[in-house]
């Protein structure tokens, strides 16, 4: 594997870390954010430029901002007077390895099954996408419309001030 | 007449002299060399521009409030930012003693990096562009989208009320517009065929009866170019939408606890934002490259590009200028409210427009529907007729 | 080492990373930020099977990785308006205090 890949890997969970261990939320959101970079940048090796692009525009551009302003919003900013930590963090922890374990034993253990050689580049382009999503994709299109337009009203109504009764 | 091939020479003499430079080297180095060549050529230009662009500024608005601008530093004031360049080198760098000192720093170099990023897929002339990509559209939008967060980083590591409370208002701007400058992009898009920056200015190139096939010379077009336009002065916190940093409400906004050289950092990520989203603009509605009319093609294409910019750059000033800055929720309202519902009419007439096939009812039947929407939209639907005393509503 | 078994390893990591986070923090931001990650890295799995599968060209990983980033974008909107909505009535993000119906 090439250089390139490791460092862009080692900026993901190098930012996934960040994001989980740090006191600050805001730095913790911040870190989330070079944790979103850093698998757009996978993605991008990975041959899918729409998927990297869409991961940028989508994640950076629009879930982290959602996300900072929600800790600003929360005054999370100010450090909790019981620490960080939950009660029960090392069971969590415990949980988090075991999972892990789990599924690193299953990716080591069926490199006999999985394709060795390298298969060439497939290009996409966006026309290819677009034609997937009308011709093949559409009714998962049309869920998706609808399931936005369901959480964007719903977002809205369940975080707007209620009018108090009798005003 | 002129010699062909010298004008074709003029207008690729970028591409030919990289390719004259390159060739100096071996052979495995080329492609790597090529590629930094073009990078520092555009980390040259443009700043250059943003030079320009700020004497321009200075001395215009000077002009339209009845003033001379800078007029000491060298004839006419030319060299004035050279003494602005080398007052923000030298100057002391404050960092507030609360402020949180890696954000604080990071903010401006993120805006810098990720303003810059967007050059890479704008065509500055014919062949002229960094990286040819399929979804070069896309991109872009990508990279503009990361812009806000940097706001935010600047607001909020300054831990000072009037930072925070600016970058909110910017993020919250910029948030609310990016939604029309996407829509009245995708109906470009739409019309061409392809997220391709190279493809819509190819679609462009055409000439009829010696004028141009530009999208602004279209119905369509020419509402989304104004929606754009409208769009692009919000994206890019120009009057009349600064009011996250006018002097006058909120000392400097998000930047107000930076000096010396990272103000110059974000002065710099600004206005050559403004230059960048002036090039989507060209490129998307006025044709990028392409000559205004078939008899002036022998211009190089780099020069109309650059002529279409600075252009665009001009009228950017003059609205600072000339109108007063909108209020924080008309300015949302603005957004949602009138601009997005014309975005959203605009790609339905564009679609009516492809589809009514060639002939002059499309053209009538176009503008009578963006004509009748903008009046009902802009006459009726704005009005607030309810003059009272204003109820205010406290932040928790 | 295939190329595609360090990609899976590498979205492995990044899931039990998101795990942990979800299951230790204390402020219920931090939670959704946990989970956000762990959506991202099933997107990577989903790319890396994708690009490494036999069929390439029928774009069914990308497709699903598409569809996976705006659903998951729906629920970070909804789930922060959540905590937003909490925040004003219980004064407080913290999970640990926030464990009863009461109130």
């Amino acid at each position: 594997m090439s250089i390139v890949f490791y460092i862009v890997a080692a900026l993901a969970v190098g930012g996934a870390l960040a994001a989980v261990l740090l006191k600050n939320t805001v730095h913790c959101a911040l870190a989330l954010t070079i944790a979103f970079a850093g698998i757009a940048l996978l993605f991008l090796q990975l041959d899918a430029q729409f998927a990297g692009f869409a991961q940028i525009l989508v994640y950076i551009g629009a879930v982290a901002i959602l996300v900072v302003f929600a800790i600003l919003l929360t005054r999370g900013s100010e450090t909790p007077k019981d620490g960080v930590y939950g009660r029960k963090w090392p069971l969590g922890l415990v949980i988090a390895a075991a999972v892990f374990s789990d599924l690193a034993w299953a990716v080591l253990q069926s490199a006999r099954v999985l394709p060795h050689e390298a298969i060439s580049a497939p290009t996409v382009t966006v026309l290819q996408i677009g034609n997937a999503l009308i011709g093949r994709y559409v009714l998962p299109l049309e869920i998706i419309a609808l399931l936005l337009t369901a959480a964007l009203i719903g977002a809205v109504i369940v975080a707007m001030h209620e009018k108090e009764a009798g005003k | 007449m002129i010699d062909k091939p010298i004008v074709d020479q003029l207008d690729q003499v970028f591409i030919l002299l990289e390719r004259w430079i390159v060739s100096f080297l071996p052979a495995g180095w080329q492609a790597v060399a090529s590629v930094v060549l073009n990078v520092v050529a555009i980390i040259a230009v443009f700043p250059a521009l943003f030079a320009i662009a700020v004497l321009l500024e200075r001395k215009g608005l000077g002009r339209m409030q009845n003033r001379l601008g800078p007029n000491r530093v060298g004839p006419f004031g030319l060299f004035q930012p050279i003494a602005d360049g080398l007052k923000s080198l030298t100057k002391e760098d404050i960092v507030p003693i609360s402020a949180d000192p890696v954000v604080h720093f990071l903010a401006p170099v993120f805006l810098v990096v990720v303003v810059f990023m967007g050059y890479a897929v704008l065509p500055m002339g014919r062949n002229m562009t960094l990286v040819k990509m399929d979804a070069g559209l896309l991109f872009y939008f990508a990279m503009g989208a990361s812009t806000e967060l940097s706001v935010f980083m600047a607001g909020w590591s300054s831990r000072n009320k009037y930072s925070l409370l600016g970058a909110m208002r910017a993020v919250a701007q910029m948030i609310s517009y990016e939604v029309p400058l996407l829509m009245s992009s995708v109906a470009v898009v739409m019309i061409t065929g392809s997220l391709s920056l190279e493809k819509i200015v190819a679609a462009q190139n055409q000439y009829s009866y010696g004028l141009p096939h530009w999208y602004i010379f279209t119905p369509w077009g020419f509402a989304g170019f104004a929606l754009f336009a409208v769009a692009a002065t919000a994206e890019t916190n120009r009057s009349p939408f600064d009011l996250p940093e006018g002097e006058s409400e909120l000392v400097a906004g998000y930047f107000t606890e930076y000096s010396g050289f990272k103000f110059a950092e974000f002065f710099l990520g600004e206005y050559v934002g403004m230059l960048s989203i002036s090039g989507l603009g060209a490129t998307l509605f006025l044709g990028g490259w392409s000559a205004p009319l078939a008899i002036l093609g022998w211009v190089p294409s780099w020069i109309w590009f650059f002529g279409k910019v600075m252009l665009s750059i001009c009228v950017f000033i003059w609205l600072r200028g000339t109108l007063p800055r909108l209020r924080q929720d008309q300015l949302m309202n603005f957004a949602w409210k009138f601009v997005l519902p014309l975005t959203l009419l605009n790609l339905m007439v564009a679609a009516m427009w492809r589809f009514l096939g060639e002939g002059w009812e499309r053209w009538v039947i176009c503008s009578a529907v963006l004509l009748i929407a903008y009046v009902a939209m802009g006459r009726i639907g704005m009005r607030h007729g309810h003059i009272g005393t204003r109820k205010y509503r406290y932040a928790e | 080492m295939t190329p595609l078994m360090s990609y899976l390893l590498v979205a492995a990591l990044l899931f039990a990373i998101g795990l942990a986070g979800a299951l230790t923090r204390r402020n219920a931001i931090l939670v959704l930020i946990g989970i956000e990650l762990m959506l991202n890295a099933a997107n990577l799995n989903l790319i890396a099977f994708w690009r490494y599968g036999p069929h390439p060209e029928s774009l069914t990983g990308m497709m699903f990785a598409i569809f996976s980033i705006a659903v998951a974008a729906a629920e970070a909107a909804v789930g922060l308006g959540l905590v937003i909505s909490i925040h004003r009535h219980a004064r407080t993000t913290d999970l640990d205090a926030i464990n009863r119906m009461k109130g």
